[in-house]
């Protein structure tokens, strides 16, 4: 196990020294700011200002903010389920795929325009190159620049010292892209392809094998689409399998840039956050609260996984590791992988809003799956999806400020502004319609025979996909007990005769939906609220936000209040499965 | 609100274009001339013509001349995939288990004496996530090893050599697990024996 802590570290130690470097450059392209990119995408930047006609100085209070993003997705959704809907007719279509069920096109749209991705449909046996590329990988680039965007937008308020403008959202969204997004996943597409990711229009090729038999090669631009999947914690595979596929995620080499890309900009928004309020501390403050409840979370599930399952056990196979042998539960799991970074993939792709996976969730052991599920309880606020994550944490931050105020019995305050009533209502809202959807909706689900069919597991795992499902989807993370069934597709081509569970293709999309916006919503107001508040200096009195006692309030807050809300639920599903040797 | 809407559809029509189309495009361009065997797909061609994936396992099952991958949901599919999805504690699954160790202990026990449960790795019983795993782990490989020399008429150390040269190592010798290469290791096992026929 040494070895296997060691990666772990070591990937820990890589993503604390690139924090600074990413985090100080994106400060730098919210506030308009020169960068070393400007002489190539400065040109391109005022071409798109000139295309979609908007003055980047004009700044837009919180509804204005608010306004453009609704009005932006709404129209992105309607785009991509254009696409979804009229695969026959579409260029790059080698395998003449049609459209799939109008169910599953509405929760495939709803799911990459919330940067969720989570799928109910297999890529490479249902979608188009041309879907996956102008329709796809189109919204993983820019639901992710949404939630950027917002996020600068909140910072922004936070920060003010005067008036109510936080930027302009078009002006933050071609810079996000431009800037950041589009130049990192561009290079990253290439050192993958250098390791065997594909990236070609051709269409699938059928050899002999030399044991006698027939294989086919499903191919298609993974590349380009891999690279920002994983930068923007979007996670929606090319492939069924995501990146448990060697055409996805080949080696260790790539595993190790993809978990980089995972956690890279969430990590270091923290970063810019401290910069842009001019309180670095601050920034590592959040940082370090968001890494200490990261690094338990891998702790537990690479244990839990080391250890083996009952299935395992029961069988008569030897769970410990030899020489040679990684030992542990490898089901659905890659050997180039073994535990250490299926275990390492595990949390990464679930403290961020990620959900790309690269093994199979629904065969963790039962505690090893409990840490996924209690990842994605906090809201998704451990780093947390591009953006999302740290707008979402930053009203906890408030929750726990006012909070603190309580005990000690003044005025709360954060970074010199004070938190008054309607502040700490539009934290409420925010941080509670999240876990309002997911318990509703697995309630619906589990206790429906509409909601039921979806499930494939026997026992107390068929309630942890329930739950999971709806965990994922509300907050937009986008992995999955896999078994969990939204779509049947026979085994006949182009999608012929393939149909969708109604109840869980549209629960699901209008979960995402909801607990998407809501929420951004929420924190545009409170980051407009708090812009027009003055300053006051800090006074000995003041309880200051950057000190590790802190940290340690902050923490104990996110993990109470996801406790409070899904502990009972938990106990059913993965917590049963985690203390019981028993068979179902 | 109308301007709203106007900059917003002129946005996506901008951006499909830039980031759906253009980008996925040159990407293509430029991988298919730096590295025009990686982005098709790694294929193996024998005398011309493609035979595998160096990426993709292959499914040997039934063939005792050849190592033999790891158990798959998909009986090695690459077009269509998809998780086994059973539960850690699912009857069927554990049933699974106990069937694929018992068929590796009959397989590889008749060429290694003294073959128990506790020498089988993991890798061995448990499927893959992909369905196309390409590698199994070391000791795997080095208990079908006694199988493939006494099938092949090979000497054991020249077979336990043959799987040293085709394990794919740890990136920098810490990221990832070690992993012997199955469809590699039989083409060589292959092109070994045509060899040693011609000496």
């Amino acid at each position: 196990m040494i070895q296997g802590w060691a990666q772990i570290v070591a990937f820990l130690v890589v993503l604390t020294a690139l924090v600074p470097l990413l985090g100080g450059y994106i400060a730098k392209v919210f506030q308009g700011e020169r960068v070393f990119l400007s002489p190539v995408v400065g040109p391109v930047e005022r071409f798109a200002y000139r295309v979609l006609r908007v003055r980047p100085d004009e700044g837009q209070d919180w509804k204005g903010y608010a306004r453009s993003i609704v009005v932006f997705s709404l129209l992105s959704w309607l785009a991509l389920y254009l696409i979804l809907r009229t695969q026959s007719v579409q260029p790059f279509n080698p395998e003449g795929f049609h459209s799939g069920p109008w169910n599953l096109s509405f929760n495939t749209a709803s799911s990459f325009v919330t940067n969720t991705n989570w799928q109910y449909y297999g890529g490479e046996t249902t979608l188009t190159y041309f879907a996956q590329m102008a329709g796809l990988t189109v919204q993983n680039f820019v639901s992710a620049a949404v939630g950027i965007a917002a996020l600068a937008a909140v910072i922004r308020g936070f920060a003010a010292r005067s008036g109510a403008a936080l930027g302009n959202f078009w002006s933050d969204l071609v810079r996000i892209v431009f800037y950041i997004l589009l130049p990192i996943s561009f290079l990253a597409a290439l050192v993958l392809v250098s390791q065997g990711v594909i990236q070609t229009l051709d269409g699938s090729q059928t050899f002999h094998t030399i044991a006698g038999g027939a294989q086919t090669l499903a191919l298609g631009p993974v590349a380009s689409q891999e690279a920002i999947k994983e930068l923007g914690t979007n996670g929606g595979g090319f492939f069924n399998v995501n990146s448990a596929m060697p055409f996805e995620n080949p080696s260790g080499l790539t595993n190790f840039v993809e978990l980089l890309l995972i956690l890279i900009v969430p990590a270091s928004l923290t970063y810019t956050f401290g910069r842009m309020i001019g309180n670095r501390r601050q920034g590592w403050a959040l940082y370090a609260a968001m890494m200490a409840m990261f690094v338990v979370g891998v702790a537990v599930v690479y244990l839990a996984e080391q250890h083996g399952s009952p299935a395992q056990h029961h069988a008569g196979v030897l769970t410990h590791a030899f020489d040679g042998s990684t030992g542990g539960n490898m089901e659905g799991k890659e050997q180039r992988f073994g535990i250490a970074e299926s275990s390492l993939w595990t949390a990464v792709t679930t403290v961020t809003s990620c959900g790309a996976v690269n093994a199979a969730f629904d065969s963790l052991t039962g505690i090893g799956g409990l840490v996924p599920a209690a990842n994605l309880s906090t809201g998704e606020v451990i780093f947390g999806g591009v953006g999302s994550g740290l707008y979402y944490m930053l009203l906890f931050v408030l929750l726990t400020v006012f909070i603190a105020g309580l005990m000690v019995g003044r005025t709360p305050e954060f970074l010199g502004k004070k938190i008054e009533s309607r502040e700490v209502k539009l934290v409420l809202v925010g941080v509670l319609v999240t876990p309002l959807l997911v318990l509703f909706a697995t309630a619906w689900a589990v206790a429906s025979p509409d909601g039921t069919q979806s499930i494939y597991n026997p026992g107390p795992q068929g309630f942890s996909e329930s739950l999971y499902a709806y965990l994922s989807q509300a907050n937009n993370n986008g992995s999955a007990f896999a078994g969990y069934t939204g779509f049947v597709q026979p085994d006949a081509p182009g999608n012929a005769g393939a149909y969708g569970y109604d109840f869980a293709n549209l629960l699901g999309g209008l979960v995402m939906l909801f607990a998407r916006f809501l929420p951004m919503i929420a924190a545009l107001a409170t980051g407009g609220s708090l812009a027009g508040k003055k300053v006051a200096p800090a006074g000995a009195g003041t309880f200051r936000a950057d000190s590790p006692t802190f940290v340690v309030l902050l923490i104990g807050v996110v993990v109470i209040a996801a406790a409070l809300t899904f502990f009972p639920a938990f106990l059913l599903g993965p917590v049963v499965q985690g203390l019981t040797d028993q068979l179902f | 609100m109308r301007k709203d809407l106007i900059t917003a559809t002129i946005a996506i029509v901008f951006f499909t274009l830039v980031l759906g189309v253009a980008y996925p495009l040159v990407t293509t361009g430029v991988s298919q001339v730096l590295f025009p065997n990686a982005s098709n797909g790694s294929k193996i061609e024998v005398d011309g013509k493609v035979v595998g994936s160096e990426l993709i396992g292959q499914d040997f099952r039934g063939l005792p001349r050849y190592f033999q991958g790891r158990p798959s949901a998909t009986g090695y599919s690459a077009d269509v995939t998809y998780f086994n999805n059973l539960g850690p504690n699912n009857r069927e699954l554990s049933e699974f288990f106990a069937e694929e160790l018992d068929t590796y202990l009959k397989r590889e026990g008749r060429y290694v004496p003294g073959l128990t449960a506790a020498d089988v790795p993991v890798d061995a019983v448990t499927t893959s996530a992909s369905g196309v795993d390409p590698h199994i782990s070391e000791a795997n490989a080095r208990i079908q090893a006694h199988r493939i020399a006494a099938v092949r008429d090979l000497p054991l150390d020249r077979v336990l050599e043959l799987i040293d040269e085709h394990t794919d190592g740890r990136f920098i010798a810490l990221f990832g697990e070690p992993g012997v290469n199955v469809l590699e290791l039989n083409l060589f096992v292959d092109k070994e024996l045509h060899k040693e026929a011609h000496r």
